[in-house]
């Protein structure tokens, strides 16, 4: 596929036109344009397509805001709702010479993991109609694993790139918290939230997040350093030390993902990284932790959408500002942001803020403790990116504890802020497995250069068993 | 702490004042926005302050400076880390559903200040706390027929809301705590203060006691628009307890609104159930961390406070404590007489020239007229005897003009005015001829011993010379002739 060194942009345009109406059946984009896309092939044609990124399309989650089409972030209450502004993300990959080619689908408000939350239907697993994609930003991972695009944006919480990304037997990559600008990602929880990247291959996610890092002065969580840079390829992994958390290779994990894990060690040992087990004992808290301080952002995050300046307006039976709100907050969320906001509003009410919020934060502090003692030994940590392949679609919509539990081991590296990301390493039963690489605070090159590593050895298509 | 001030219907009144000031910068709090006050609604407005989904608040660096330096004008201790928090209600004016303030770890505490009481001397105050915040935005009610509109202009205006302890006594000190902040704040240049441009606004809670007792529930009541409607509201609040508790009945903690057509308070219509704000740190602001270097500069910067300069007028000046008040009182006025003093003008001519004829036009027009330098010309020219004090006033008149005056020096315009003394013994020894020849009768009485009519001779002669000659000058020559 012509991506990276394209000078016809007006015919990878139209390429990636037809690609989006072939995939239609995903459901997996809420808004693209032919003419939109002939628009940015334009623009790159007049000089920013000498940038970088060489007018590789990328694909844009629906929580991303953009001036050329609707952000909707999946929900009823933002129904055509058009950004004035573009994201700082946005911004920077159009000079870097991306092609933005279109807004994907997810879970609503990116709550969800599996995007069947979405306001306007789910979507499917590009290998497995029956199944989910993960989520919450399971558009961009269908796109990008349906080849549609090479790669896309999506935003993380709680994994909710590299939950997909494994599922999809696609690249995800989480950058540490603050190098990627949030202005302009739809805030969901603040502390935790980073835009994150969806490739077909390490070096394309990582070129596309290389693009968009960097301080911003319209966002003051992000970290005053340079870029990041893509680590030049490297053949092996000798002197590497890569620590396995026991509490991530559970007696009852998936036996296809423990196989394509070990496979993974396998290989890594073969290029000459050593291998050590480590624990983080306060990773079985990381998802209770998880649902009390991201709720609570949440609620704040979305009190905001009250029908007053923008986005729909439902006039209440009384017609006063309290019946407005009611409808138009009642009709225009979706049943699991109505969950969160209820349970956010519960944990920083009067009296349980202290059992609940406060409390929450110190686990929250525990857990970067744990990973911080693992990094004074280790270089790197190796763990499955989710404790299953992909699940069927209403398998777990019923009982949400058990959804969340499908985040168990991305929740942590999200709460400690670090640089995490899944890698495709095989298959199980035809679905995708996924390996997570977690690296300290900042070391995104390290880990990045690893994962290259890694993949050129590592048969992501065929069966692990 | 004075003593208690007790009312002659035994309650003692106890009033604690949280003020919210609009800091004095052009930008709003986190975005780049006007804060300039009166323009078209919705006009300084961005996606940052209008609440647009996706947009981030960055602070604004001078109302931390701003914040700052109030703070430590009011005595408090600057926290090197305070945090933003999140308090969090529904109201259509509140963009975000939140408003960006501080909670439990504000920007400053402890501080402490003190007034003059009407009525018992010197009051010390506790500030309790101050802190940074965002301003909300304005319902219209009456703009749009039926409707309510929104206006968020003001949506995003720093603000330092300033907490005092429950240490005023009565709406009186209530008022004199108000002028005495104002007057800090001013001299800072934190903050304008303007109540009606609603750059500064007062909640206060009063309750009331016997002597001796605990603190009795209070109330908070809003709504004012002047600090005489400050004090006028906590009366009526202050009556309306009493009147409440004397009949047997309780008081209830609510809010009040004051209403000024009538003089009367009465209570904000009841929310629906209490408020519970949720406070939580801003995941989207990093906590304030203040490096002491940087505190401490913040210090430096403070000018010399209304209290200082008072004192200083009174010592080293040597002006009436009387004098110094007013002086001290507001900066402009202190600054202006004290570049008078500076050009060389006796410090108490320099005050009375100050606080007459220059306040009046300062008061009058926002400006002085008539530059420093020049108003310490004139003030020797007084004192050197050139024109008399009388004339002085006609002088200072045409200096403070828009005409021919107003490039002149006080000199130059006294000779064109014809106002300068006359002090040659022949031109002053002719309007005395004049004065004696005209007044036979009362030559002779002076002449019999009736000496105290010198006065009179003087006048005449001043009145003769159209007020040129110098009285200093006309005695002499008036007693020698009259001898004579």
């Amino acid at each position: 596929m012509a991506t990276g060194h394209a000078t016809d942009h007006a015919t990878v345009a139209r390429e990636v036109g037809a690609r989006f109406e072939a995939a239609a059946g995903l459901n997996a984009a809420l808004h693209w344009s032919q003419a939109n896309l002939d628009v940015e092939a334009a623009r790159l044609a007049r000089g920013d397509g000498a940038g970088p990124l060489g007018g590789m399309p990328v694909a844009v989650k629906d929580n991303i805001v953009t001036t050329d089409a609707p952000t909707t972030c999946a929900s009823r209450i933002l129904e055509g709702y058009v950004s004035p502004y573009d994201a700082t993300a946005v911004v920077r990959l159009r000079a870097a010479g991306a092609m933005i080619a279109g807004k994907a689908n997810l879970d609503e408000f990116a709550m969800g993991s599996s995007t069947e939350n979405s306001a306007y239907g789910r979507v499917l697993h590009p290998l497995d109609p029956a199944r989910v994609p993960g989520g919450s930003s399971g558009g961009s991972a269908a796109l990008v694993a349906a080849g549609v695009v090479p790669a896309a944006l999506g935003s993380e919480t709680g994994g909710s790139v590299r939950q997909p990304a494994s599922f999809c037997g696609i690249v995800g990559l989480k950058p540490s918290y603050g190098r990627v600008s949030r202005y302009g990602l739809v805030a969901f929880g603040s502390s935790l939230d980073c835009i994150s990247v969806f490739g077909r291959t390490v070096d394309d996610a990582a070129r596309v997040l290389a693009a968009m890092s960097g301080v911003d002065a319209l966002d003051s969580t992000t970290v005053d350093r340079p870029p990041l840079t893509v680590p030049a390829p490297r053949g092996d992994l000798r002197g590497v030390r890569i620590g396995l958390p026991r509490e991530y290779f559970p007696a009852d994990l998936d036996p296809g993902v423990r196989a394509g894990l070990d496979r993974t060690i396998a290989a890594a040992t073969q290029l000459g990284a050593e291998f050590v087990e480590v624990s983080l004992p306060h990773s079985p808290y990381a998802v209770p932790t998880y649902y009390i301080i991201n709720p609570a952002e949440a609620a704040a995050n979305l009190a905001r959408y009250d029908g007053v300046r923008y986005g729909q307006r439902r006039i209440g039976p009384d017609g006063d500002v309290r019946a407005l709100y009611q409808a138009t907050r009642g009709e225009g969320f979706g049943p699991e942001v109505r969950r969160r906001i209820l349970v956010g509003t519960y944990v920083l009410s009067g009296g349980y803020y202290d059992a609940y919020y406060d409390k929450a934060q110190r686990v929250r502090a525990l857990i970067v403790e744990d990973f911080r003692r693992a990094f004074g030994s280790v270089d790197l940590l190796l763990t499955p990116t989710t404790p299953t392949t992909a699940f069927r679609a209403g398998e777990k919509t019923e009982d949400p504890v058990s959804m969340y539990l499908a985040d168990v081991f991305v929740a942590p590296a999200s709460l400690a802020g670090l640089p995490a990301m899944s890698i495709p390493v095989g298959r199980s039963e035809g679905l995708p497995v996924g390996a997570q690489v977690i690296a300290p605070m900042m070391e995104d090159e390290r880990m990045l250069a690893a994962a290259a590593a890694l993949e050129t050895i590592v048969d992501a298509a065929g069966e692990v068993r | 702490m004075a003593a208690t001030i007790l009312a002659a219907d035994g309650w003692e009144t106890v009033i604690g004042l949280e003020v919210h000031v609009q800091l004095k910068t052009r930008s709003k709090m986190f975005c780049g926005c006007s804060t300039a006050f009166g323009d078209p609604p919705n006009t300084n407005v961005c996606p940052v302050c209008l609440g647009l989904p996706g947009a981030l608040p960055v602070p604004n660096a001078e109302a931390l400076r701003l914040a700052t330096r109030a703070a430590l004008a009011l005595g408090c201790t600057i926290h090197e880390t305070s945090v933003f928090a999140r308090k969090n209600y529904f109201y259509p004016d509140l963009p975000k559903g939140y408003q960006i303030s501080q909670f439990d770890k504000p920007l400053a505490t402890d501080g402490d200040v003190w007034f003059e009481s009407p009525e018992r001397g010197r009051v010390d105050v506790v500030i309790q706390r101050l802190h940074v915040e965002e301003d909300a935005g304005k319902s219209l009610h009456e703009r749009v027929p039926g409707k309510t509109a929104v206006d968020l202009n003001r949506a995003g205006v720093p603000l330092a809301e300033i907490v005092s302890g429950p240490d005023m006594r009565s709406p009186a000190e209530a008022r004199a705590y108000l002028t005495m902040m104002r007057q800090i704040l001013v001299y800072t240049g934190v903050s304008d203060c303007s109540m009606e441009l609603g750059s500064l606004r007062v909640d206060a809670n009063l309750s009331i006691r016997r002597p001796g007792e605990p603190l009795g529930t209070k109330t908070e009541v809003k709504n004012m628009n002047s600090f005489a409607n400050v004090e006028r509201a906590l009366e009526a609040e202050r009556a309306r307890q009493v009147a409440l508790l004397e009949s047997g009945g309780r008081v209830q903690q609510v809010t009040l609104l004051f209403d000024a057509a009538t003089g009367e308070v009465r209570p904000q219509r009841s929310k629906e159930e209490s408020h519970d704000y949720r406070y939580f740190p801003d995941p989207d602001l990093p906590p304030l961390v203040l490096d002491r270097k940087w505190i401490e500069a913040r210090r430096a910067e403070l000018p010399e406070l209304p209290d200082a300069k008072r004192e200083r007028f009174q010592t080293v000046l040597g002006l009436p404590a009387y004098d110094a008040r007013v002086l001290a009182g507001e900066r402009a006025v202190a600054d202006y007489f004290e570049a008078v003093v500076a050009a060389g003008a006796e410090p108490k001519a320099a005050a009375n020239w100050t606080m007459g004829e220059a306040m009046t036009g300062y008061n009058e027009s926002g400006a002085f007229a008539v530059a420093p330098a020049r108003l310490a010309e004139l003030v020797a020219l007084v004192k050197d005897g050139v024109v008399s004090g009388q004339a002085a006033k006609r002088v200072y008149g045409e200096l403070a003009g828009g005409g021919a005056g107003s490039t002149e020096s006080p000199r130059a315009a006294a000779e064109r005015l014809g106002l300068v003394q006359v002090r040659d013994e022949g031109a002053l020894a002719g309007w005395v001829d004049e004065v004696i020849a005209a007044h036979p009768g009362e030559v002779a009485r002076y002449r019999g011993g009736e000496t105290k009519l010198i006065g009179f001779f003087v006048g005449q002669v001043m009145k003769k010379s159209q007020g040129k000659a110098d009285p200093k000058g006309v005695q002499p020559v008036l007693t020698a002739k009259l001898r004579g």
